[in-house]
């Protein structure tokens, strides 16, 4: 502790005005503030403060994606060596998929920070611990065999073009790690969706898939044949395939929870996203029978709980809806934001032909969606005033 | 008719060195400052020059823009310093204090047969009319404004605040002359409003004249900003006149002696002073004097007010005008390795991301350190938790920084003013400051209609 203190107080000259590396210092008080809570005092208004900063709110939250993020690694290596036929342990999959998942970690947390510090520097602001989440939620929303490079390029979209032109964390319209995917779901849609990407299926010698393997989610077998192998027990421990941190309930309820219970998440945006998801797999269940092909009456009949379970409704609900930046800010507003991200994440996986899931596409137009749900109510807070002269 | 209010958002954060209900006597100040900063928009007009006599109740200075409202001396002695700062702004008037205070003698005869014009003329000129504050823009009340009512808070909420139950015992007499002066100011009614969630003095109970009404709920009930919120809203062109419990003694007793007497007890609290408890004072007196022997460190952050919105002072400053405590608490210029990172058993937060939640302690010594660096606003929802107002708090900050004097409008700056917000700032994970904002958007609203 005394050490990097040390160390920190023997490089700092050279980042203060004057110095050489006047520039960086942005990065170096990022990692000095990293290191050390500043001893900052409160100079006017409230002499005292809440110990919570941003830096501790990002934590937790990075923390509650710890479940999903570890079950995903282990699904990875389960999916993988289940294609192939092979029997393998706890430790065999964990390790598998470690080695196929903490890559694509590190390769978003240093591209994204990386452009973080530039732009930091060069608008001479502090580093935001934002992009903590993002850098996380990215490698989690993508299937597993999307290349490293891929990673890197759509962080570098997410972080430029998502958040910096809108003038840095705080700012943004959209969600960053949702419109990293979006943007590698556009551009490279072989490598985002179909059967070939969920699993990993590389081999070594000797090793083959298994006859009959089909590397399709179960919402990918729903949507085209009305049914699917895997059982709602299945969907919800997430021994299934999908993308990296979506597929367990169970580990993303987990998350869910740590971020009630610490007051960080919004239960308003979660609940209603569930209340919006529920309806909408409701009212498909009542009209089902009115479809015109009988995949289709399948799919629409698919019970409220397999719909929630599936696919990336709950990692959406859960880590994407509730971003407090893109989401709607009023409280009666994330009522209305979550409902509609709900019911159209639902609408658009039933209704979409190209590609089975809606809830990135859902989170997204409600993203831009948000500040108008806003203005509707504060405005009505205004002429609530306003009427209140009048009488 | 009176009206019981339950308000649910608010908090109450339990601090270390609440004062005991014991009223010790400390040593007369040697010398007094009158800061015309304490009054908020004031541009002083000096009346004195160093080395003059004065006696208590005599002018210092007056608003150069409303040339009635005058300030006068708290004490009698000699004007030993104009303090100045820069552009030879005053910050203050010192004075060295008599040892038995001469007062001047004001003709007030007998009040009730005073009417509103002879009132706010003998109020005005003894220097007493600062007491009276304006909403909108919490400042000086104006003498030519016509108030739809008056506002008194009987109690207040902010923590460790000193108790006016204890303040007004036995006071009855003074308090409810008091109250019928402020009923002369108004066409409208004085509205006292009691906490609901205590049984109060019978001073303020047994009140005559004024309406009575109790708020229950955790801090800002106290507030009366929001007591009026809930009562009845200021609405756009109305004013609102407010006074606080103790300068309606003084009020009192000045319409019955003539005498300016602006002395008023204090509570000295906080986790920094050795025995938290009471003392008579006079504002404008020396911090040193009043924390004399009483305080655990010198290192300590010292308040004149409550830890939400008083004013920073050091020991050689001194207590303010509006000043109904001096708080010390421990100075939080220390660095925390990995701080944030750390389980934090011990820390208070109004969210469960630390986990003092496994082990919650009955009041904390929270210190001044900010724990965490500015940032753009990013959680929402959270103000919306301790700011009992049907105003959206953030909308309304982002509205002032944008500087749109309409949108402050629609969206309810007449109804607030900066201590109403001072728990937004506590809770505020972006560590803005909130209350400095929301000065600057009634100074906004203020200059645009004047």
């Amino acid at each position: 502790m005394k050490l990097v203190r040390n160390l920190l107080d023997s490089i700092k000259p050279h980042f203060e005005e004057g110095g050489k590396l006047e520039k960086l210092f942005p990065v170096y008080d990022a990692f000095e503030t990293f290191a050390f809570v500043p001893d900052h005092t409160t100079h006017s208004g409230a002499h005292i403060r809440d110990k919570i900063d941003m830096k501790r709110t990002m934590i937790t939250v990075v923390m509650a994606m710890i479940p999903a993020l570890i079950f995903g690694m282990w699904n990875v290596g389960y999916q993988h060596y289940l294609a192939l036929g092979m029997e393998s342990d706890l430790w065999t999959n964990l390790g598998f998929g470690a080695l196929k998942v903490l890559p694509m970690v590190v390769v978003s947390y240093a591209v994204g920070l990386g452009v973080e510090f530039l732009f930091a520097s060069i608008r001479k602001h502090q580093v935001n611990e934002g992009y903590l989440v993002s850098g996380m939620l990215i490698p989690l929303c993508m299937p597993v065999d999307v290349p490293l490079w891929m990673v890197g390029v759509a962080t570098v979209f997410a972080v430029v073009i998502g958040k910096e032109v809108f003038g840095g964390t705080g700012m943004n319209i959209l969600n960053p790690a949702l419109t990293a995917r979006a943007f590698l779901f556009f551009a490279y849609p072989t490598k985002m969706s179909g059967d070939q990407v969920w699993v990993n299926t590389s081999t070594q010698e000797g090793q083959t898939v298994v006859d009959g393997f089909s590397g399709a989610t179960a919402l990918g077998d729903l949507a085209n044949t009305g049914s699917t192998q895997y059982s709602l027990s299945e969907m919800f421990f997430g021994t299934i395939p999908g993308s990296i941190g979506e597929t367990s309930a169970l580990a993303i309820l987990i998350g869910a929870a740590v971020l009630l219970f610490t007051g960080i998440g919004s239960w308003r945006v979660m609940l209603s996203v569930f209340a919006g998801g529920a309806v909408m797999a409701a009212i498909f269940n009542a009209v089902a029978p009115y479809a015109t092909s009988p995949e289709q009456i399948e799919f629409m009949s698919t019970g409220i709980l397999e719909q929630l379970c599936l696919g990336g409704f709950l990692f959406g609900a859960v880590f994407m809806a509730t971003d407090p930046v893109s989401a709607a800010q009023t409280n009666k507003g994330k009522f209305w934001y979550g409902f509609l991200i709900g019911f159209f994440a639902i609408m658009i996986r039933v209704f979409n032909p190209a590609y089975p899931e809606g809830m990135m596409l859902a989170i997204l137009l409600m993203n831009v969606f948000a500040p108008l749900i806003d203005h509707y109510v504060v405005q009505a807070n205004v002429k609530r005033r306003l009427k209140r002269v009048k009488a | 008719m009176s009206k019981d209010i339950r308000i649910r958002r608010g908090l109450d954060i339990p601090l270390e060195g609440q004062a005991d209900r014991v009223l010790a006597p400390v040593a007369a100040s040697e010398t007094y400052v009158v800061k015309p900063t304490d009054f908020h928009g004031l541009t002083p007009k000096l009346t004195v020059r160093e080395g003059d006599e004065v006696k208590a109740g005599s002018i210092l200075f007056y608003d150069k823009y409303n040339e009635k409202v005058k300030f006068t001396s708290p004490v009698s002695g000699e004007v030993v310093e104009i303090i100045r700062g820069a552009k030879r702004k005053v910050l203050g008037v010192k004075i060295l204090a008599d040892k038995e205070i001469n007062y001047e003698t004001f003709e007030v005869g007998n009040a009730s047969s005073m009417n509103r014009d002879q009132i706010i003329d003998m109020m005005c000129q003894s220097g007493l009319w600062p007491l009276l504050k304006r909403r909108p823009y919490n400042v000086i009340a104006n003498p030519e404004d016509q108030p739809r009512d008056i506002f008194i808070s009987s109690f207040d909420s902010a923590p460790l605040a000193q108790d006016n139950d204890f303040l007004v015992h036995g006071q009855e007499e003074d308090f409810q002359a008091g109250l019928d002066i402020l009923g002369k100011l108004t066409e409208g009614k004085v509205h006292l409003t009691l906490d609901g969630n205590t049984n109060s003095s019978s001073v303020f109970s047994n009140a005559k004249g004024v309406e009575i009404h109790k708020i229950q709920g955790p801090h800002p009930a106290g507030n009366v900003g929001v007591q009026i919120h809930h009562i009845a809203p200021i609405n756009k062109g109305e004013v609102i006149w407010t006074i606080r419990p103790q300068d309606i003694l003084i009020l009192g007793r000045f319409f019955k002696t003539g005498k300016f007497d602006l002395s008023k007890i204090i509570a000295i609290a906080g986790s920094e002073i050795e025995k938290p408890r009471y003392s008579k004072v006079i504002p404008g007196a020396q911090i040193s004097t009043i924390l004399a022997d009483n305080l655990k460190s010198e290192k300590a952050r010292i308040i004149s007010g409550n830890v939400l919105t008083g004013e920073k002072v050091s020991l050689d400053g001194n207590l303010g005008f509006y000043a109904d405590m001096v708080t010390a608490i421990p100075e939080g210029d220390h660095q925390e390795f990995m701080g944030w990172l750390a389980p934090g058993f011990k820390d208070y937060s109004t969210s469960r991301a630390y986990m003092s939640w496994l082990s919650p302690k009955k009041s904390y010594k929270l210190d001044t350190n900010l724990h965490g660096e500015e940032r753009a606003y990013v959680i929402t929802g959270e103000y919306e938790k301790v700011f009992p107002f049907d105003i959206y708090p953030v909308q309304l900050v982002k509205a002032i920084m944008i500087g749109d004097v309409e949108d402050l409008e629609n969206l309810g700056i007449y109804e607030v003013s900066e201590e109403d917000f001072a728990l937004c700032e506590f809770v505020c994970t972006s560590k803005i400051n909130v209350q400095e904002v929301v000065r600057e958007g009634l100074d906004m609203v203020r200059k645009e209609f004047s």
